[in-house]
C-alpha cells in the first residue's frame, strides 16, 4: 500500500477513483429506480463525440465531453417524452450516432488516431493529471449538490412519475436535472473506467446494495460504500497485478453483487421463516378474502 | 357510520359562494384520436364524497386523471378550487391515490419513506423533517393500520397493504381534496375496512373525496353522490344507485355474489371484490 502511495500518479489515480466510486452510485440509484439503468451507457457513447470534438478544436476533451454529453442527455430526455413508444429505438440511434461521430471526428483531428480514443473508451486512470483531478472534483461536488438539493423531488419522480405530476412537481425540469447530472457523472468517470464501463459503476453497486436493504436511503449509502470499495480495491489490484484498472474495478463490483445476491437470499429466507412461525403462532387471520399476492420482488 | 352520509348538500357545510373543489366543463379526452371522454361537465362541491362508477373502459379513471392534469384534455376545461388547472399551485391541498404502487426499478423503499414522500411539496429544502411533519407521517400510518410495518420494504407487502401505503402517502401532506382511483380493487378485507374508516374520517373533517369505483361495495353508505359513466359520457348523476337498480343497469357486469341484502347490518360486508383483470 505504502509503495503505491509514494507514486504521484497513483495518488492522483486513487483520488479520482474514490470520487468516481462515490458519485456514480448516487446518481445511479435514481437511474435504476427510474428504469433508466442504461442511460449512462447512452450518454457515454455521446460523450465520445465530445471527446473527439475537444481534440479537433484543440480544447480540453473533458470540457467538450461535458458539454456534448449534457446536450445529448437533454436530447435523450426530449426523445423519451416525445416519442413515447419507440423511445428505446430512438435512444439506440443516438448511441450509435455518438460512437460513429466520435470515431469520425477523431480521424479528422490533427495528430490523433482512433487509438487516442482507447484511453477514453477503457479509461486510463494512471495518466490523470492534477488538472483532471480538479475537474473531476468540481464535477463531483456539482453532482452531489444537485442530488442533495433536489433529492426529495427526485425520489418522488423516480418512484412514480404520475404521482410527481399529481404533486404539481415540475416533472420535465426534474427529468432534465437527472439526465444532465448523469451526463456530468459519465464525464467525470470517463477517465477512470472509460465510457464503455461508466454505466457499470452507476448500476452494479446499486444492484448489489438493493439485495441487502429495505430502504432507499440505506440502498444509496450502501451503494456508495460498495462503489468506493470497488474503486479502491480494483485500482490496487490493477497496480499490483498489472491489469486494466477500469476492468478490475467493474469486475470487483460484480463480485460484490454476486456475494450480495447470495447474502440477500439467506437473509430473506431466514426472515421469511421467522415471519411464518410468528404468523402460525398468532390467531387465524380475520377476513374472508385471501391475502393478495406479494406485491414485490421478495418472494424467496 | 350512516350518520356522516346524510347527503346534506355540501354548500351547507362550507361557506356559501366558495368555489367548487372541482369543476369540469365540457371536457373531452382522446388517446391517439380515439375518444375516451367527450362532453363531460361536472361540479364537485367542497366536502362532497363523490363516487365515479362505470364498467371497465367507460372512462372513469380517465376522468379523474384529467381532473389532475395527468392526461391532457383535447377540449374543455378543468378548475381546481376555482383556479384553472394550468395556473393551479396549491398542490398541497390535493391527495392522489393511484390504482397501484408503481413497481419502479426495484430499488427498495420503506413504507415510511414512501409515505413521507407525500409531503414533498410541503417540506423545506435541505432541512430535515420537522416534528410536525414526522407526526403527520406517523398519523397517516396509524390511519391505515400500518404503523408496525413502517420499516418494511413496500415490495414485501401484499397488494392491499400497498394500496394502504398509497392512501397514507396522500394523507401525509394533510390535503383537503382526495382523488382515489379504484382503491378497492383486489384489496383484502382488512384493507377495505381501513379504507372505509379513513374515508369516513375524511368526510367528517369536511374533505372532498372523489372515488373511482367499479361498484359502490362496502363504501356505499359513505357515498353522498355518484355519477355513472358509460361510453365516455355521464349517464347518471345523483343519489347513489340502489344495488337493485345498479345491478339492473344495462351493461353492468355482475361479478360478485350478493352480500347480506339488509344494508343496515352490513355497513362493511366482507364481500368478494372483483379483482383487476
Amino acid at each position: 500500500m505504502a509503495e503505491m502511495l509514494q507514486l504521484d500518479f497513483m495518488r492522483r489515480a486513487l483520488l479520482a477513483a474514490v470520487l468516481v466510486g462515490m458519485v456514480a452510485p448516487v446518481i445511479g440509484t435514481f437511474l435504476v429506480q427510474r428504469r433508466l439503468a442504461l442511460l449512462g451507457d447512452g450518454i457515454g457513447h455521446v460523450a465520445l463525440t465530445g471527446v473527439a470534438l475537444g481534440f479537433l478544436t484543440g480544447t480540453s476533451p473533458v470540457v467538450a465531453a461535458a458539454i456534448v454529453a449534457a446536450i445529448g442527455a437533454g436530447l435523450i430526455e426530449l426523445v423519451r417524452v416525445r416519442a413515447r413508444t419507440s423511445g428505446d429505438v430512438a435512444l439506440a440511434l443516438l448511441f450509435y450516432g455518438g460512437i460513429a461521430g466520435g470515431v469520425l471526428l477523431i480521424g479528422l483531428a490533427p495528430g490523433t488516431t482512433t487509438a487516442t480514443l482507447t484511453a477514453y473508451l477503457f479509461g486510463s486512470v494512471s495518466t490523470v493529471t492534477s488538472g483532471d483531478i480538479v475537474m473531476v472534483a468540481v464535477l463531483a461536488v456539482l453532482v452531489l449538490a444537485t442530488v442533495g438539493y433536489f433529492g426529495r423531488e427526485l425520489f418522488v419522480l423516480c418512484q412514480d412519475e404520475e404521482a410527481a405530476r399529481a404533486h404539481g412537481l415540475p416533472v420535465r425540469m426534474l427529468s432534465l436535472v437527472i439526465a444532465v447530472t448523469a451526463a456530468l457523472t459519465v464525464v467525470l468517470a470517463m477517465r477512470v473506467v472509460g465510457v464503455l464501463l461508466v454505466s457499470a459503476l452507476m448500476v452494479v453497486p446499486v444492484a448489489a446494495a438493493q439485495q441487502l436493504s429495505r430502504s432507499f436511503r440505506v440502498t444509496l449509502a450502501l451503494a456508495v460504500a460498495i462503489g468506493v470499495a470497488s474503486a479502491l480495491g480494483g485500482l490496487s489490484t490493477a497496480f499490483y497485478a498489472d491489469v486494466a484498472p477500469g476492468a478490475a474495478i467493474v469486475l470487483l463490483a460484480l463480485g460484490v453483487f454476486a456475494a450480495a445476491v447470495a447474502a440477500g437470499y439467506l437473509v430473506r429466507s431466514a426472515r421469511g421463516m421467522a415471519r411464518s412461525t410468528r404468523d402460525a403462532a398468532g390467531a387465524p387471520a380475520e377476513g374472508t378474502m385471501p391475502q393478495t399476492e406479494q406485491g414485490g420482488v421478495a418472494s424467496s | 357510520m350512516s350518520t356522516v352520509t346524510t347527503g346534506v348538500p355540501a354548500q351547507d357545510r362550507t361557506s356559501a359562494g366558495a368555489a367548487p373543489a372541482v369543476r369540469v366543463a365540457d371536457a373531452a379526452v382522446a388517446y391517439d384520436s380515439t375518444t375516451v371522454l367527450s362532453g363531460v361537465s361536472l361540479e364537485v362541491p367542497a366536502g362532497e364524497i363523490l363516487a365515479v362508477l362505470g364498467s371497465n373502459g367507460s372512462g372513469k379513471s380517465t376522468l379523474v386523471r384529467a381532473m389532475l392534469g395527468l392526461v391532457p384534455l383535447s377540449s374543455g376545461s378543468v378548475e381546481l378550487h376555482g383556479t384553472p388547472l394550468r395556473r393551479f399551485r396549491e398542490w398541497g391541498r390535493i391527495g392522489y391515490v393511484p390504482q397501484r404502487l408503481s413497481a419502479g426499478g426495484g430499488v427498495p423503499a420503506t413504507v415510511r419513506e414512501v409515505v413521507a414522500s407525500g409531503q414533498v411539496v410541503r417540506r423545506r429544502r435541505l432541512h430535515r423533517a420537522t416534528a410536525a411533519e414526522r407526526a403527520a407521517v406517523g398519523e397517516a400510518l396509524e390511519a391505515v393500520d400500518l404503523a408496525d410495518r413502517a420499516r418494511d420494504s413496500v415490495h414485501e407487502l401484499s397488494g392491499g397493504q400497498q394500496q394502504r401505503v398509497l392512501i397514507a402517502r396522500a394523507l401525509a401532506a394533510r390535503p383537503d381534496t382526495f382523488f382515489l382511483d379504484e382503491p378497492m380493487a383486489g384489496v383484502d378485507a382488512a384493507s377495505q375496512r381501513a379504507l372505509a374508516r379513513t374515508v369516513t374520517r375524511l368526510s367528517a373533517q369536511g374533505a372532498t373525496v372523489v372515488l373511482v369505483l367499479h361498484e359502490p361495495g362496502p363504501l356505499e353508505p359513505l357515498i353522498g353522490r355518484s355519477i355513472v359513466l358509460s361510453g365516455g359520457g355521464i349517464v347518471h348523476d345523483g343519489a347513489p344507485p340502489r344495488p337493485e337498480g345498479d345491478c339492473a343497469r344495462p351493461g353492468h357486469e355482475h361479478v360478485h355474489p350478493h352480500a347480506d341484502p339488509d344494508p343496515a347490518s352490513a355497513a362493511l360486508p366482507d364481500i368478494e371484490v372483483p379483482r383487476r383483470g
